[in-house]
């Protein structure tokens, strides 16, 4: 699965101004209510959702990536958003780093299997160092969008 | 070198035990992010170096990032390979975890 096939596109945020958990999470899920991907009126059930499975546990995988996520029943595809903060967001990571690179995740009730090849690609794309690190120094919501597209036809050699 | 120093590395390397043992995935979800952070939570309480494989794809147990590439669906088959002084300790613990589904019965994430 690749970035194309869930990030929206107009999702893609490269200027996040939240310093802690909670209003990340909001600000970047805010990105997909302004790109219309999700209604006003699920959006806070979707962000008490993502709060929620955060609190079974971080989302923060590694290398300063978190992965926040929910399942809704108002979405009938995966969705994604994309946030960089240059800061860095405390996330109660297992490695204890901060996250400057958020990919938050929506999807239906029944379709774990998207929602892992997500993950797969997401993972499999992040091992890649350059990769990593451009996409956490991009300034710009292009920046973000042209490295995930070349991540897609698979240019940093994953 | 001293006379002892042989004896050591014997030791060293006596204690360095690797095993494996192979489980299937009944988790409905997979192994995604919540699983894979037990597996690592758990993972790195042991010294043993910690391994997992699905088909040809070998992968640091200890790490969420490399876990996940593995994409691990309901029904995989996967090999954990423990190496270390406490490795067969860790197997039991892991396998214990994954038996248990991670504890997702029910849950809906």
């Amino acid at each position: 699965m690749k970035f194309a096939d869930f990030v929206s596109r107009e999702a893609v945020r490269a200027d996040l101004a939240s310093d802690d958990k909670e209003t990340v999470i909001r600000e970047i899920a805010q990105a997909l209510l302004d790109a219309g991907k999700v209604s006003a009126a699920e959006f806070e059930g979707i962000v008490k959702a993502i709060l929620k499975r955060e609190d079974l546990g971080s989302t923060g995988i590694g290398r300063g990536v978190a992965v926040p996520h929910t399942k809704h029943a108002s979405v009938d595809r995966l969705i994604g958003a994309v946030g960089v903060s240059t800061e860095g967001v405390d996330f109660d990571s297992l490695d204890g780093e901060k996250v400057n690179l958020f990919f938050l995740l929506i999807s239906p009730p029944d379709r774990p299997g998207d929602h892992l090849r997500a993950l797969e690609n997401v993972s499999k794309q992040l091992r890649n160092e350059s990769f990593c690190k451009f996409l956490k120094q991009a300034k710009t919501s292009e920046e973000i969008l042209q490295l995930l597209d070349e991540a897609d036809s698979n240019q940093f050699g994953t | 070198m001293g006379p002892d120093d042989g004896a050591d590395r014997v030791l060293a390397v006596m204690s360095e035990q690797t095993s494996q043992r192979t489980i299937v995935l009944t988790n409905p979800q997979g192994l995604h992010a919540r699983p894979a952070h037990m597996f690592v939570k758990l993972a790195t309480k042991f010294v043993s170096n910690v391994e997992l494989i699905k088909d040809s794809e070998r992968v640091d147990g200890k790490s969420i990032l490399a876990i996940l590439t593995l994409a691990a669906g309901e029904g995989s088959i996967l090999s954990i390979e423990a190496t270390g002084q406490d490795a067969d300790q860790a197997l039991d613990a892991l396998v214990e975890l994954i038996a248990q589904n991670f504890a997702e019965e029910g849950s809906d994430h």
